[in-house]
């Protein structure tokens, strides 16, 4: 059975695949209005992210399917100690294909060892979110045409921000990646995470200043900084609002640049940059309904 | 006690000085009947100072679990009084159930019936990750 745990148990021509379908949903999605007639998508969320649920259950109702769940663990069986185990064994009675929100990560893989039907990660902790990053791929390759030959800029917590550890991951097997990477000197990448980029032998460019390289960026992925990644609430203050991007800053960037923000924002992104073409972010977040639609089909086996 | 005393059993030669208590606990030693010696501090010629164990029976011993605490113990095998083998161990590829993952994130740390299980990601540089967070061990 497939499950998608992490984004790295899809093949580059799984993703490039779905990409594919999720582009015809977008050009005619009345085609597949009825591909789920009669299944049942089961969003387990055990700790609340209504707009990730919200865009798995409006994915599977605008392929005709239905929905069931629960959006946190205190109104479900879990506050009264059960298993994840045990609540996937029951709840894959109920359900063709189940999307798990946890907030422990490896909740979803422990789901996934005794599931009977497929599991969707929607999140685990601060772990893994393979449809986010399926989403980030998405509107890379709607926005730009391609998901090669692109300078991609990320900026802000590069240190715990891990959909931006992942989308490294997922960009890693297109050609001529370049990445320049923006941060605080207390939230650059991880060692690890720069042994990948160096083993791949990908070219890369750290910095502090948001500016420095702007002209030369395709992409600029900005990120939130995670209060709940800090132990000391002065350090949160002092790092949170330490980029924000506004159109002063975006006067030397490409005029097809393409911004992106997995939302929802906090300061990181002045509400003046939102008008300008080049935001991609709320366009982004409806991707993520149409990557979510195409996951939904493959993992049931709907062609 | 020296080698020849032991009729059927090991010597774990070469352990780093100071890791004998922590294999003799790991190994469950205190648990055997037979005569088991530790040798702290030993001279050896390539390491400086070395600890030795001996035991004298040929129980199961866990090499995956030797191999993770220190890749360089050699395991001397006795049979009749003679040395009839030398085990070259390694580092195992997965763990179970010998280190704990301390991510407090981690769905380890809330469902006790789950197995610790560490998988070697970076054999130079001996990084473990948990198989379900992909924490490392070291970090
Ligand atoms: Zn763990």
């Amino acid at each position: 059975m497939k499950h998608l745990i992490d984004i790295k148990d899809f093949s580059v021509e799984e993703i490039n695949d779905l990409i594919k379908v999720a582009k015809n949903i977008i050009k005619s999605p009345d085609k597949y209005s009825h591909k789920c007639d009669g299944k049942i998508l089961a969003t387990l969320f055990f700790e609340p992210s209504t707009r990730t649920r919200l865009s798995f259950e409006s994915a599977m109702l605008r392929l005709g399917g239905n929905v069931l769940g629960f959006s946190e663990a205190s109104s479900s069986s879990v506050s009264k100690g059960e298993s994840v185990a045990d609540t996937i064994h029951v709840v894959g009675g109920y359900s063709d294909v189940i999307a798990m929100r946890h907030p422990k990560e490896g909740a979803p893989f422990v789901a996934s060892v005794k599931s009977s039907v497929p599991i969707i990660n929607a999140g685990d902790g601060g772990h893994n979110h393979p449809t986010q990053t399926l989403t980030d791929l998405l509107t890379i390759s709607q926005e730009k045409g391609r998901l090669d030959n692109l300078t991609i800029g990320l900026c802000g917590d590069l240190k715990f921000g891990r959909t931006v550890h992942s989308l490294i991951n997922a960009m890693l097997r297109y050609k001529n990646i370049k990445f320049v990477l923006i941060s605080p000197d207390e939230l650059k990448l991880p060692e690890y995470m720069i042994k990948v980029l160096e083993s791949s032998g990908v070219e890369y460019i750290e910095t502090n200043d948001i500016e420095e390289y702007m002209g030369d960026l395709d992409i600029l992925y900005m990120t939130r900084v995670q209060k709940e990644r800090f132990f000391n609430e002065q350090d949160y203050i002092r790092l949170k609002d330490y980029y924000i991007l506004n159109l002063d800053k975006l006067k030397n960037a490409k005029k097809d640049l393409c911004i992106m923000h997995p939302l929802p924002r906090v300061n990181e992104i002045s509400t003046d940059v939102d008008d300008d073409p080049r935001a991609a972010y709320f366009r982004q977040a409806e991707y993520g309904v149409y990557i979510r639609m195409a996951l939904i089909m493959y993992m049931l086996g709907v062609k | 006690m020296n080698i020849d005393s032991i009729k059927n059993g090991y010597v774990l030669d070469h352990i780093k000085a100071g890791k004998a208590m922590e294999i003799y606990e790991q190994l469950n030693l205190a648990n055997l009947d037979c005569q088991v010696a530790l040798i702290t501090n030993a001279k050896s010629k390539k390491m400086g100072r070395k600890d030795i164990i001996k035991i004298d029976r040929l129980i199961d011993i866990d090499l995956d679990k030797l191999g993770f605490i220190d890749p360089n113990i050699t395991v001397d095998v006795v049979k009749e009084e003679k040395l009839i083998e030398k085990k070259k161990i390694d580092l195992p590829e997965k763990i179970v159930n010998v280190a704990k993952c301390k991510n407090p994130r981690c769905i380890t740390s809330v469902e006790k019936d789950l197995d610790q299980i560490f998988v070697l990601t970076d054999k130079e540089n001996q990084i473990y990750r948990c198989h379900y967070c992909e924490t490392s061990l070291k970090d």
